[in-house]
């Protein structure tokens, strides 16, 4: 490895990585391949067989479920050995969440026990709180539920009316009022509760008893998908809290709330994943299957275009994912090399890459998306009926765009997190947008062309990072304090910072590749990476394009508009030879294998 | 009881199966490797239940290279106690066996188990070449085993039916489908799977007494023809003119 000064959260838009810097899928050791296989294994057993009991929502299925992902250690991954948890690094624990994510309903369920329904206990509890619940929610004697949203605060969950009154006798809080949309709710044990203390601005936390006097629940929701999973409402009417069940300090709720959400984002990446490599899986062996005027319709270019298209964008999703767990594993590590204790250096380590955990959740639920879409088209009028499995997937892939933050939340939270750095000069953006304009206003330099099968990639990539920084920056000086409202051109620069995030991750993950295989073994990867760049200099130039022109004009504009197709230009590439190759190779297989 | 598990890897079976060097050789390129699912699932298994029920200990040994290290240790991680490598290539069922009994002389195992097959080779042949070596009693194709004192009771399989047979332990058990359930490594298993012994000794060189000359790949399967249920003249005709089986 190269020499490190760590990489910091949002760096990437000015600073050049290098592919011996990630982490690369190619790179799990022995031990994480055995606990991706338990995990399989554990669907295939448990859940796969289940599906539709668990859609029915049995009674009493799914917490079965859970106990027996508890007896094997699946519910305390994250969970400290001295708590009775596996403490395993942070990138095995999305490993397991990828696999895991086949489960459908069952992966909703698993993902909201062990992340929103226990970290803020384990990374907000004191001594007292830990040792009391995190054993227990670690074996999946008790599960957990996360009591955020109402029914006027979803999104701006910080204007939840859940209101915690301290009792004269100060030993309790009472706490009255709604919450909505509670995953796992049915079942639970534990509630984090967040309401707020008198006339207080921010919410407070607190760990509730689900049996306790006062709470009452609504029926189960009707959902679109993932039908399984349990989604209520929680009443709390005087529902009295000892004070000692208060979650960090007063007023520190929101805090917990947007830090818990946070790690969700990026575990939510890691949950898409699994569901796309078994989109995918459907999609191949589908279209091998069925023939259609004389052949199976996986020799169709149309068909073949898609299946390329699903791999391209999952393959992509799973490189940038994996290289921010690994850069968030290396940020708790340098915090516990500072004398911070394991958890507070877990939480700091991820909320450092926040910016990359929101960037995730957009691109990893939008691939998915993809994914299962062109599943029920390859499958035709079969993915349309009920009993084709890609019916489901589609269905329960839906809500992925909302959860966690919807998309457009997490679009802006990218630009505000990257931008608040700048201010507080934790981020040098300023300097490296100034060296941009001045470019614009020079003679174009074309400086040392890179070299290699990837030179044009490379030079693309430097050209994007200039597009995110001239667009932004102007944009930030242009508009000032408005550019909060300015919602169509935060999320042109979301989408440019998206999109170059994911196209720098699969670049250097294949180009590391290469390093250690040599490029005649690599040849499928190389296409994907040709391909994805070819695709994403069009939409970066697109995104920007909208931006320029929403914000600037004449002679500025076209400045901007010319150092844009300069930024974005890109060698021509036979991106359908490429998908065909990439398609023949996983219809070969009869699987997604990469 | 002292109980000895024999494990081999397998390919996966997802497996693409090819050969080269003039159909001479199995093309391990990308090949993924598993524990051999009758070894795994019910020879492992089964002597872990025994062990938990009885007491004692749960050796594996496995004939092979450094590249078994990996499903060995998933044998470590689903429970076994230790394991032991024979560091040589295995070339075929003899000389497996004479290397596995030499080592297992030496250990005084109450119990040798192992699976049935490999599910690539599908040999058969190693078991009673072990008990043989070790003058033990053998009983192949096992699908039930329980152990009073030092008489074991076994069900297996004949055709149309099962046969119930006592033998006295020492002995050695090829074990098939219904021995025992999957089990699923737990993360514990997983994690002291790498402080546990896997130690490595030198083979005694037993010679092989076979050799493969050539592989060949079944023909490949030809498509299904569908023919309209009310055209069952077709089909006679087909049967008879193309298939010829009436
Ligand atoms: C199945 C399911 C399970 C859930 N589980 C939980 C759970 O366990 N715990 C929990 O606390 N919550 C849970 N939620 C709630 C979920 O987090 C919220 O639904 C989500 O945050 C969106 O809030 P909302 O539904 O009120 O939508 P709204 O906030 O009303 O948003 C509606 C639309 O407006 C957009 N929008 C909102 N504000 C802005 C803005 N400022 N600028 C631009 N666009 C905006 C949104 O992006 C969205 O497109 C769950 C929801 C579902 C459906």
């Amino acid at each position: 490895m190269s020499e490190k000064t760590a990489i910091k959260g949002g760096e990437f838009i000015i600073r050049d990585v290098k592919p011996e810097d990630i982490f690369t899928p190619e790179e799990w050791n022995e031990e994480q391949e055995m606990i991706a296989k338990m995990c399989d294994d554990f669907i295939a057993q448990e859940v796969e067989p289940n599906l539709e009991r668990i859609d029915e929502m049995e009674e009493g299925l799914m917490p079965s479920i859970l106990e027996k992902a508890g007896e094997l250690g699946l519910l305390s991954l994250s969970v400290p050995e001295e708590l009775g948890g596996m403490g395993v690094d942070f990138k095995t624990t999305l490993l397991a969440t990828e696999r895991l994510g086949t489960g459908y309903s069952f992966s909703v369920a698993y993902g909201a026990h062990t992340g929103i329904g226990t970290l803020p206990i384990l990374y907000y509890g004191n001594q007292e709180q830990k040792e009391k619940y995190i054993p227990k929610l670690a074996s999946g004697e008790w599960k957990a539920s996360y009591c955020l949203t109402e029914p006027s605060a979803g999104s701006d969950a910080n204007s939840g009316k859940t209101k915690a009154e301290l009792t004269e006798d100060g030993k309790h809080y009472v706490i009255n009022g709604q919450k909505m949309w509670i995953t796992n709710a049915g079942f639970a044990k534990v509630l984090t509760v967040f309401a707020k203390i008198g006339d207080d601005k921010n919410l407070t936390a607190f760990i509730v008893d689900a049996e306790s006097e006062g709470i009452s629940l609504n029926p189960e929701e009707k959902k679109m998908g993932i039908k399984g999973s349990s989604t209520r409402q929680v009443f709390f009417n005087d529902v009295k809290v000892p004070v000692e069940n208060m979650l960090s300090e007063r007023g520190n709720g929101f805090k917990i709330a947007l830090n818990i959400l946070n790690i969700g984002r990026i575990k939510l990446a890691g949950a898409v994943l699994g569901g796309a490599k078994s989109g995918i899986d459907y999609s191949i062996k589908y279209a091998n299957e069925r023939q259609q005027f004389g052949r199976p319709i996986s020799k169709y270019g149309a068909i073949r275009h898609k299946i390329a298209e699903q791999v391209i964008k999952c393959f992509v999703t799973e490189s940038a994912t994996y290289r921010a767990g690994q850069n968030i594993d290396d940020a708790i590590q340098a915090f516990i090399d500072e004398g911070m204790d394991k958890e507070q250096a877990t939480l700091k380590g991820i909320e450092q890459f926040a910016p990359e955990c929101a960037i995730l959740k957009v691109a990893g639920s939008e691939a998915l998306d993809y994914v299962v879409d062109e599943a029920v088209q390859i499958y035709g009028g079969m993915g349309y009926s009920a009993e084709s499995p890609v019916e489901r997937a589609y269905r329960d892939a839906r809500i992925n765009r909302i959860f966690e933050g919807t998309n457009e939340i997490n679009r802006m939270l990218t630009v505000d997190l990257v931008l608040k750095r700048a201010m507080k000069g934790e981020l040098d953006l300023m300097g490296p947008a100034q060296e941009v304009a001045n470019e614009l206003m020079s003679i174009p330099d074309f400086g040392d062309a890179p070299e290699g099968v990837f030179a044009n990639e490379y030079k693309a990539l430097k050209g994007f990072k200039k597009t995110i920084l001239m667009v932004a920056g102007s944009a930030v000086q242009k508009l000032m304090q408005t550019l909060a409202k300015e919602q169509e051109v935060l999320m042109n620069i979301a989408d440019l910072s998206i999109d170059t995030y994911m196209a720098e991750s699969v670049l250097l993950r294949v180009d590391k590749m290469i390093a250690n295989k040599g490029e005649e073994a690599c040849k499928d990867e190389i296409a994907i990476v040709k391909t994805y760049f070819y695709d994403i200099a069009d939409k970066i130039n697109k995104s920007g394009k909208d931006a320029i022109n929403a914000f600037a004009g004449g002679d500025e504009a076209k400045m901007m508009l010319m150092g844009l197709k300069r930024f974005t230009k890109i060698d021509g590439y036979n991106s359908k030879e490429a998908r065909q190759q990439i398609a023949q190779r996983v219809i070969e297989a009869g699987k997604y294998n990469f | 009881m002292k109980i000895l598990v024999c494990i081999s890897k397998a390919p996966d079976t997802t497996t693409k199966i090819s050969f080269t060097d003039g159909d001479t050789k199995f093309d391990e390129s990308g090949v993924k490797y598993i524990v051999n699912p009758y070894d795994e699932w019910y020879a492992l298994v089964r002597g872990l239940e025994l062990k938990e029920a009885h007491g004692g200990s749960v050796t594996t040994v496995t004939v092979g290279t450094a590249e078994d290290d990996a499903t060995i240790r998933k044998a470590l991680a689903i429970g076994a106690d230790d394991a032991t490598r024979i560091n040589v290539k295995p070339e075929d069922a003899s000389q497996v066996a004479a290397e596995i009994a030499a080592y297992a002389k030496e250990g005084a195992y109450d119990l040798v188990l192992l699976g049935k097959e490999t599910i690539d080779y599908n040999g058969s042949q190693v078991g009673g070449m072990i008990a043989e070596h070790l003058d033990m009693p053998f009983i192949s194709l096992a699908e039930k085993l329980d152990v009073d004192g030092t008489t074991a009771t076994l069900d297996k399989e004949i055709t149309g039916g099962v046969q119930t047979v006592e033998a006295e332990l020492p002995l050695v058990v090829s074990c098939a489908k219904g021995m025992a359930e999957q089990r699923i490594p737990n993360m514990r298993g997983i994690m002291a799977a790498r402080k546990k012994p896997l130690n490595v000794v030198e083979p005694t060189n037993a010679a092989k007494q076979t050799s493969f000359v050539k592989y060949a790949l079944p023909a490949p399967k030809s498509a299904v023809k569908l023919i309209d249920p009310n055209n069952m003249d077709e089909l006679v005709e087909l049967l008879h003119n193309e298939a010829k089986v009436i």
